[in-house]
């Protein structure tokens, strides 16, 4: 197991946001985590980067208990995240948010005097990421610049070129036509690939998607979780598609 | 690459200034030659870490009476000794204030700085022994490369040796904030001025960086202030007080700063155009009050933002 996770609970004063989650994820694992909204994806997917502390439980990252920690600890472990609301650096351009993450990555943030236009090796992997993702042609333009999906996918890219062990995508492709969504999949199973990912975790609503490329499906609803098994088992779950699938389904 | 040009014909004008300028306008560019010190460090917070300090004014006090102390009660005259000084001083002070500090940002960062600001001011003034009081110390003529220099008239000293040696230490300082903002650590504090929550799921310690970033800040703005004082020969409370950290907020403004040389733009403009409002209207206050308005509104990126504006402002930028 790399990412495990036993009795995760979450208050917001009354309101149980999450009420008692157990999973875990193994070395090579697809998971995507589906349920309507309010199931407390998001929630557990904070939870799981370490920007929400949960009420109890605990979640433990290659063996070890992480949970809390923060973000920046566990970026440094291995584990990587993109935003459900595109997250990117407003003023920078897509070649520096991706050199950011390189230095993060090397540990280099602490050179102070040294010349970032002279580090080969941040310089290289940026571009690399850059044209793994397509970026590369707008890779001196500032991020506010793009368009909506070309941010989405540096905020995606940005993850990516930490070089993470395990990666947790809250809806990667949310605002992305329906169109594109199947390239943008098959960038990121490309770029897993390349990078040598171990494990992906999603959260997706769309279908689609999810049963196409998802290892295993976690559906989560009303902060528990209803069913975690093999896609065809998700299709064949009554439970499930009368609580996410069907309700999905006519949602779109 | 126009860019390197119009800096080297700047500074080759400082430069042949003494020799070309009345002595008048020559002595006006020592303050300015301190103030741009201090505030391609001001900015390294402001415009590269999204900080805005109203708190500097104490490591501009810090500088000023460290020399002034060593001057006048340490029979320290070298320059070089006062300015490693105050720059270690600056240090010094700035850890504690900064590692508090760092963990605000906004209007709270602002505040803690002010407050922090107005604590060092009251000690400045009451505690007479040490500083002097609101009389202040006076900064005796620091010695040069080792040489004193005390032989000269005051003016020679000060539009020759002393304004060559402001004019080094400018150089120095904003060749080492030019690194300090093209390196590794200079793209982190971009990243946290841009998106701090984005910049902590890719590792990078929000609240390190602002740290080293307040650091480093204190440092430019010490040694900056302990230029200051050998053109008065006297360092007195009102450089520690927070009106004077609002001066740099003002100048950092009025150059720009988004930009590298935005800054030292607003403290040349600044110091010549309060100069001259004053030799024409005694309440300069006012006339300046109203120039900053116009600022904020019409030009937020300063006059380095109407000259380089390629395109288009950001919408907002806290």
């Amino acid at each position: 197991m790399i990412l495990q996770a036993d009795g995760l609970r979450k208050f917001y004063g009354e309101f149980c946001a999450l009420d008692g989650v157990s999973l875990g994820v193994d070395a090579g694992e697809f998971v995507s985590i589906i349920g309507p909204n309010g199931a407390g994806k998001s929630t557990l997917i904070n939870i799981l980067t370490g920007i929400t502390k949960p009420s109890a439980g605990s979640v433990r990252f290659k063996g070890r208990e992480v949970g809390g920690i923060g973000p920046v600890r566990l970026a440094r472990l291995g584990m990587a995240r993109s935003f459900q609301l595109v997250q990117v650096f407003p003023d920078l351009t897509v070649l520096e948010t991706l050199q950011a993450a390189g230095v993060a990555r090397l540990g280099r943030g602490a050179r102070l005097f040294a010349s970032l236009a002279g580090d080969r090796e941040v310089q290289e992997a940026a571009l690399e990421v850059a044209e793994l993702f397509g970026l590369a042609d707008q890779r001196h333009m500032p991020a506010r610049q793009l368009p909506q999906g070309d941010k989405k996918l540096l905020d995606v890219a940005s993850a990516f070129a930490l070089r993470p062990e395990i990666i947790l995508l809250d809806e990667p492709t949310s605002g992305v036509s329906t169109a594109d969504k199947t390239a943008v999949m098959e960038t990121l199973v490309a770029a897993s690939r390349r990078i040598g990912l171990r494990a992906i975790i999603q959260v997706e609503h769309d279908m689609d998607i999810v049963f196409a490329y998802s290892d295993r499906i976690i559906a989560l609803h009303q902060g528990k979780i209803l069913a975690d098994a093999a896609p065809a088992a998700i299709q064949a779950d009554q439970r499930v598609i009368d609580t996410v699938i069907g309700r999905k389904a006519g949602a779109h | 690459m126009k860019g390197r040009l119009v800096v080297m014909a700047a500074t080759a004008a400082v430069a042949v200034a003494p020799l070309v300028a009345s002595t008048y306008h020559v002595l006006l560019m020592l303050p300015f030659m301190a103030y741009a010190v201090v505030l391609l460090g001001l900015n390294l917070l402001f415009g590269y870490a999204g900080l805005v300090s109203f708190g500097h004014a104490l490591f501009v006090g810090i500088g000023a009476y460290t020399g002034a102390f060593l001057t006048s009660h340490g029979k320290i005259r070298s320059l070089e000794v006062i300015l490693v000084a105050a720059a270690a001083l600056g240090a010094l002070v700035a850890v504690p204030v900064a590692a508090l500090c760092a963990r605000y940002v906004k209007i709270y960062f602002g505040m803690l700085t002010l407050a922090f600001g107005m604590v060092f001011y009251t000690f400045v003034l009451k505690f007479y022994r040490l500083t002097g009081g609101d009389e202040g110390t006076p900064f005796l003529r620091p010695s040069l490369l080792g040489r004193s220099l005390d032989a000269m008239p005051k003016i020679d000293y000060l539009v020759g040796p002393y304004y060559y040696y402001s004019l080094a230490v400018l150089i120095l300082a904003a060749l080492g904030m030019w690194r300090i903002v093209h390196s590794p650590f200079g793209l982190c504090l971009k990243t946290i001025r841009d998106n701090p929550v984005k910049a902590e799921t890719l590792g990078i310690g929000v609240t390190r960086y602002r740290f080293f970033a307040f650091v480093i800040s204190a440092i430019y703005a010490a040694v900056g202030g302990a230029l200051l004082g050998p053109p008065t020969g006297n360092v007195d409370p009102t450089l520690a007080y927070w009106t004077h950290s609002g001066n740099l907020v003002f100048m950092t403004l009025l150059g720009g700063f988004a930009s590298f040389f935005g800054p030292v733009v607003g403290a040349f403009v600044f110091i010549y155009l309060q100069n001259w409002v004053m030799s024409i209207v005694p309440y300069w206050r006012l006339i300046f009050g109203a120039m900053l308005a116009v600022i904020v509104i019409l030009a937020p990126e300063g006059l380095m933002g109407l000259v380089t504006r390629r395109r288009p402002a950001p919408a907002s930028r806290a």
